[in-house]
């Protein structure tokens, strides 16, 4: 069985936390690291530390040539056309950032539009509202229904002359929703408007692949997806990369600098001005190539599984109400208790050994939709079992017991 | 004994449950809004001072068991006390939920929250509706915790 002995792959999931075998359930918020990820870190800065791009000695030749084999290992797992178009960042939110300043903000005038949708983590709302303030252009939003899905028909009645760019998630992180993206970028493109998709909470569950998909900026976490924080990715198709302006200046981005003039690189180190983090990023490509090897169609089957087990589950407790019912949903479940708290749930599920996530998920505007002030979630990952699950639902009850 | 034992009290669970003065004060002199944005929890607090001396007090508002069970218990601790008793509460209050050292037990029903010192995360929970009774007396109309 490929997901047995899985647990044993990541040494944090060994320990105990208050007497019990730790049950982890909020990789939603962040992934636990394999022991290929870790060791590749430690690898990193044992045999191979120096800096890249610049230096004719052995080191900086083997980190540079390790940085760039893990450009190369994303943009075969994401399906890119080209390794030009894999830019790393720091995460999902710096890569948002960066497209909203780089390539969104010089097109957008007063009165114009953005589009983003009601489910978007504070990461895909905020930028946007940055530049709109700046730029006196509008926010629009597509709406959700009560299940957790996109009203699409409302997007359609959103788009217009003055859209000039659309910003979705691909999974939601509170509801677990995996929209339906494919029609979205269809339209979009149908109304020659650009898209990004958020793609933190999905590339960690579904195959991605850009030429199919035809988004025109894809972004994920590292950390999201095995790997160690401070590490992301921005995907972005060439012909828009090579017109858009840097997002920093400094080392690196640049080909030539006088006082006069800089010229600046191309694309993508380009948008990565400074010392990145390279180990992160050669990690990336350990955390990439370990789930490569598992296969992301036998994680996403094995996950809905659990999904669809920690679902039913929950729905035979009666005091619990699920948040987000979408027919496709993926790695999260948010629920409430009647009468219970989120973080006193939380409190009493960690005195069991079991970590979820309490709270609003940054997702502000989705808790305001539902009334709620916040949810408990559970999120699933590769090392999560149905014993796991079993566990949540015992400790759940005896959470109901003690504030009965 | 679970671990939250220490936490979950009885008297903090029937707080919780059963919160006292919970209800809009129409006649009140001072009042404030607390809000912890972390976690979404809203407290007002409203008060109706004679002279220096506080003669009700209400709270409403949303939050864990926690918080709700603090602004119950608060109500029912400040009620007839003046400014001068209420701030060295405070004080006492603030310092047995967040000091390491042994804190003196002047603080009769207060001291059930002793437990949350060992819950970082939880502290302002705890403290939410003091910070909001504060910032009331005061003459601030909103704090936020964070």
């Amino acid at each position: 069985m490929l997901f047995e002995n899985i647990k044993d792959d990541f040494p944090i999931l060994e320990q105990e936390i208050n007497g019990k075998k730790l049950v982890y359930l909020d990789s939603a918020a962040t992934t636990q690291k394999p022991t290929e990820v870790i060791n590749s870190l430690n690898n990193y800065y044992t045999n191979n530390n120096s800096n890249i791009h610049r230096g004719v000695h052995t080191l900086s030749q083997r980190a540079t040539k390790d940085y760039e084999q893990s450009r190369k290992i994303i943009t075969k797992f994401i399906g890119a056309a080209s390794s030009k178009e894999i830019v790393f960042v720091r995460g999902a939110t710096e890569a948002i950032n960066l497209i909203a300043n780089s390539y969104v903000k010089p097109l957008l005038n007063k009165n114009d539009e953005i589009i983003i949708s009601q489910m978007e983590h504070h990461a895909n709302i905020v930028p946007w509202q940055m530049i709109c303030e700046e730029k006196k252009a509008k926010l629009r939003i597509i709406p959700i229904d009560n299940n957790g899905e996109l009203i699409l028909e409302e997007l359609n009645n959103l788009v217009n002359a003055k859209t000039k760019f659309i910003s979705v998630n691909h999974v939601s992180n509170s509801l677990g929703t995996i929209n339906p993206i494919d029609t979205i970028i269809k339209v979009a493109h149908q109304n020659n408007i650009r898209i990004m998709i958020d793609g933190a909470q999905a590339v960690q569950h579904l195959e991605i692949d850009m030429k199919k998909m035809d988004a025109d900026f894809y972004c994920f976490s590292g950390h999201k997806i095995y790997a160690p924080t401070g590490i992301g990715v921005l995907y972005g198709k060439k012909e828009l990369l090579e017109k858009m302006q840097p997002y920093q200046g400094g080392g690196d981005m640049i080909k030539s600098v006088t006082f006069e003039k800089t010229i600046y690189n191309d694309i993508p180190n380009r948008f990565e001005a400074g010392t990145p983090n390279i180990s992160g990023a050669i990690a990336l490509g350990e955390a990439i190539e370990y789930i490569t090897q598992i296969g992301i169609h036998n994680i996403t089957k094995y996950e809905n599984d659990l999904l669809n087990y920690a679902t039913s589950k929950l729905k035979k407790i009666n005091e619990i109400k699920i948040i987000g019912e979408a027919k496709e949903k993926a790695g999260v479940i948010s629920f409430v208790i009647d009468g219970i708290h989120p973080h006193d749930i939380g409190t009493i599920l960690d005195s069991h050994g079991i970590a979820i996530r309490a709270g609003h998920h940054c997702t502000q505007p989705v808790m305001d939709f539902y009334n709620i002030p916040a949810t408990a979630r559970a999120s699933f990952a590769i090392y999560n079992d149905k014993n796991d699950i079993d566990k949540l639902i015992e400790a759940i009850r005896k959470c109901i017991e003690v504030f009965s | 004994m679970n671990k939250w034992d220490d936490l979950y009290l009885e008297v903090i669970l029937d707080h919780n449950k059963n919160p006292r003065n919970n209800h809009k004060l129409e006649k009140h002199t001072h009042h404030a809004d607390g809000h912890n944005p972390l976690c979404g929890d809203r407290v007002s607090i409203n008060i109706l001072m004679d002279g220096e001396t506080v003669k009700e007090v209400s709270f409403t508002g949303s939050g864990c068991a926690i918080s709700t069970a603090s602004a119950s218990i608060l109500t029912e601790t400040i009620k007839n006390k003046n400014r001068t008793e209420i701030k060295n509460l405070f004080n006492d209050f603030h310092n047995l939920v967040t000091s390491e050292n042994e804190v003196e037990k002047k603080l009769g029903k207060l001291a059930i929250f002793e437990g949350v010192k060992k819950y970082p995360a939880r502290v302002k929970c705890a403290t939410l509706s003091w910070h909001a009774l504060m910032a009331a007396l005061e003459g601030e109309k909103e704090i936020t915790t964070e």
